[in-house]
C-alpha cells in the first residue's frame, strides 16, 4: 500500500507569540519549530499501516527550506521517502492544497494522511480540500482508522459524539488527536534518514486569496481578584458571580 | 450583493449557529451594496425555513433527499454548490461547527476560492470581505482579507450575535432542484453515538469546569463533573490529564484541544500553562480555583481561591444547589 503524509513546519504549542515589526507574521526570534501535533498523527498511522500491510510512505510538505526538519524528521521514524515542494511565497491553504494535489495527483496513492489543522494558522482546510481537488472521498477529525479489503473505516469526531463512517480506497484522512501516540524516532532512524531521498522540487505557489493584513496579540486580560483563600470564600464567590459577573 | 448562508439542521432543527450566520449575513448585505441573502438547508423537509427570514433570509432552498438526511460531505458540497450558482453569491457564509468545519473547505477546493476559517468578526473594507480569526489556538488575532468571488467564511459558534433583524417576515422557501447522484455519495454513515450522558459539547457551552492535575487522579473528577452538573456547564480538562489517559481528548481545552468562549469559565486545578490559557482566555468570566498563590491561571482569573480543590469544590457545589433550590 502506498501512503502520502502531508506535514507542516510550525512553532511549537509552548511558543509565547511576538509580532514581527511588518505586523503581519510572528517573530521567528527563539521560536522553536517542530511538525505539527496532528500531522504527527497522521503519520505514525501511515508508519503503523506499513508496519501492518507492506508497502511505503512518502511525506510531503509544500513550503520554505524549514520544513526540511520536518521531513528528515519523518524519514527517522519510518518514513521511505521525501518531497519538498520548495515555495518562497506564502501560500494559503488553498495554494497549498493545490501544489500538494498537483504532486500526489496520478501516482497510485491509496492513503493521503495529513492533520485535521496546523496549530499555527487553525485553518483546518488542506485536508478536505485536497481530497476535492483530487476527487477522492475523505473524512476528517478522525480518532479511528481500520483498512479493510479497499475500504476505510474511520470514527470522527462531531459535537457531543462521534461518527463512524465508510469509504472506498483511495480516500484522504485527516487525523484528530487520539488517533494513536506518536513514537520517537531511534537513534538507528535517524542514522538511517540520512540516507533516505528528501527530493526538491522548485514549486509555485498561487497568489493568497486569504491576505493577512495584519496580525496582533488578543487585548490582554486583566488579572482579577482572589476573592479569599478555602472553602471559607465559596459564599463571597457566589456573590460576585451573581451580583458582579452577573453569569449565575 | 448576494450572499449566501449555508445552514446547518440537525433532526429538521435549524441550529442557533446558523441563525447566527444568518443574521451577519444580512447585515453584511445591508451594510454593503443592496442585496439579498440566501440560504441553503440540506437535509430539511422546510421545518422553520420561513422563520429564517426573521434573522434576515430573502430566499430559503430545502433539500429533502435521502442523500442529506444526515450529513454526508459529497451530497451536501452538490447542494451548496447549486445554490452557490443559483443565488450568484459573492460571499458564502457556513457556521464553524463540526459540519461546516468538514464542508467548508470542501467547497471551497471544488470553486478554488478563498476561505477564511472559523472568524470571529467579519467586515466590508473597499468592497472585499475582512475577516477577523484567532490563530494559534487564540495566541493571536489575524485580520485577512479575502479575494476573489465568491469570497468563503466560516464562522464561530456564538461569536456572533443571534438577531432577528425583521421580525415577523417570512422567508420565501423554495425546493433546490437538484439531482443528488447516489454513485458521488462515497462516504457513508455506519453509526453514530453519542458522548455519555448527551451532554453539551464544549464549543457550545455557556458554562465549561475543567480540571487538571491538582486533582491527583481520574477518580477524582466526580468533583468536577458535579459542580458542572450544579452549573448546568460541561466538562473541561487540561492538556496534562489528557494525556496521562484521565480524560478524553475530546474534553480537551487550549491548544491540541478545542478553544472556547464560554459566558464561564471555571477551572480547578489547572496551573495555565500557555496552551491552556490560549484556548479560554476569550471567557467571559474565569474562575480560578488552585493551592499555588502564584499559578498562572490567576493572571487571566476574574475572581480566584486559593486552596485546596478537595475542600472548595464540593462547597461551592452545595451552594450552588441550593441557589438553585431557593431561586
Amino acid at each position: 500500500m502506498k501512503i502520502a503524509v502531508c506535514l507542516k513546519q510550525v512553532p511549537s504549542t509552548d511558543t509565547r507569540i511576538k509580532i514581527a515589526p511588518d505586523g503581519k507574521r510572528i517573530d521567528p526570534a527563539g521560536v522553536t519549530f517542530v511538525t505539527n501535533p496532528y500531522d504527527e498523527f497522521a503519520l505514525e498511522e501511515a508508519i503503523r499501516l506499513k508496519e501492518a500491510k507492506g508497502g511505503e510512505v512518502v511525506v510531503l510538505s509544500a513550503g520554505g527550506q524549514g520544513a526540511v526538519a520536518a521531513l528528515r524528521n519523518a524519514l527517522a521514524v519510518g518514513a521511505d521517502s521525501a518531497v519538498l515542494l520548495k515555495t518562497d511565497a506564502d501560500p494559503d491553504a488553498l495554494a497549498v492544497a493545490r501544489l500538494l494535489a498537483d504532486e500526489i495527483g496520478g501516482k497510485g496513492y491509496d492513503l493521503v494522511l495529513c492533520g485535521k489543522q496546523a496549530v499555527d494558522d487553525d485553518a483546518a482546510q488542506v485536508g478536505p480540500m485536497l481530497a476535492e481537488m483530487l476527487d477522492l472521498p475523505c473524512a476528517t477529525v478522525v480518532v479511528k482508522l481500520e483498512l479493510t479489503e479497499g475500504k476505510a473505516r474511520a470514527t470522527r469526531e462531531i459535537e457531543g459524539g462521534v461518527e463512524i463512517v465508510e469509504m472506498p480506497l483511495p480516500a484522504v484522512i485527516a487525523a484528530q488527536k487520539g488517533l494513536n501516540e506518536p513514537r520517537y524516532a531511534s537513534l538507528k532512524g535517524i542514522m538511517a534518514a540520512k540516507k533516505k531521498p528528501v527530493e526538491e522540487k522548485a514549486a509555485s505557489a498561487a497568489a493568497a486569496k486569504v491576505e493577512i493584513v495584519s496580525l496582533a496579540l488578543p487585548p490582554a486580560r486583566q488579572a482579577g481578584r482572589i476573592v479569599g483563600e478555602g472553602a471559607a470564600a465559596v459564599p463571597e464567590l457566589v456573590r460576585v458571580l451573581r451580583e458582579e459577573a452577573k453569569v449565575l | 450583493m448576494s450572499i449566501l448562508v449555508f445552514v446547518e439542521a440537525r433532526d429538521g432543527k435549524i441550529k442557533s449557529n446558523s441563525l447566527e450566520a444568518v443574521s451577519e449575513a444580512r447585515r453584511l448585505a445591508d451594510e454593503g451594496s443592496p442585496g439579498e441573502v440566501f440560504a441553503v438547508v440540506p437535509g430539511s423537509k422546510g421545518e422553520g425555513a420561513a422563520a429564517l427570514g426573521a434573522y434576515g433570509a430573502d430566499r430559503v432552498w430545502t433539500v429533502d433527499h435521502e442523500l442529506v438526511a444526515r450529513y454526508q460531505p459529497e451530497s451536501f458540497v452538490a447542494c451548496v454548490l447549486e445554490a452557490v450558482k443559483k443565488a450568484s453569491a459573492q460571499v458564502v457564509l457556513f457556521p464553524a461547527s463540526a459540519m461546516g468545519r468538514d464542508l467548508a473547505p470542501r467547497v471551497a477546493g471544488r470553486l478554488g476560492a478563498g476561505l477564511a476559517s472559523d472568524c470571529t468578526a467579519l467586515d466590508w473594507q473597499g468592497g472585499a470581505l475582512v475577516a477577523t480569526r484567532p490563530v494559534y489556538a487564540g495566541k493571536a488575532i489575524s485580520t485577512v482579507k479575502i479575494a476573489g468571488s465568491p469570497a468563503l467564511a466560516s464562522l464561530r459558534p456564538r461569536a456572533f450575535p443571534q438577531m432577528e433583524r425583521r421580525p415577523g417576515t417570512s422567508a420565501a422557501v423554495e425546493v433546490l432542484g437538484i439531482t443528488l447522484d447516489a454513485s458521488r455519495a462515497r462516504v457513508r454513515t455506519i453509526e453514530v453515538g453519542a458522548s455519555e450522558g448527551g451532554r453539551v459539547d464544549l464549543t457550545e457551552a455557556e458554562i465549561i469546569v475543567s480540571g487538571g492535575r491538582g486533582l491527583r487522579g481520574p477518580e477524582n473528577f466526580h468533583l468536577i463533573e458535579e459542580l458542572a452538573e450544579a452549573l448546568g456547564g460541561t466538562v473541561g480538562a487540561s492538556r496534562a490529564v489528557v494525556d496521562a489517559g484521565w480524560r478524553p481528548h475530546a474534553e480537551q481545552v487550549g491548544q491540541t484541544g478545542k478553544t472556547v468562549s464560554p459566558k464561564l469559565y471555571v477551572a480547578v486545578g489547572i496551573s495555565g500553562a500557555i496552551q491552556h490559557l490560549a484556548g479560554m482566555s476569550s471567557a467571559r468570566c474565569i474562575v480560578a480555583i488552585n493551592k499555588d498563590p502564584e499559578a498562572p491561571i490567576f493572571k487571566v482569573a476574574d475572581y480566584g481561591i486559593v486552596g485546596d480543590a478537595f475542600e472548595i469544590v464540593p462547597a461551592l457545589t452545595e451552594a450552588l444547589k441550593g441557589l438553585r433550590v431557593g431561586s
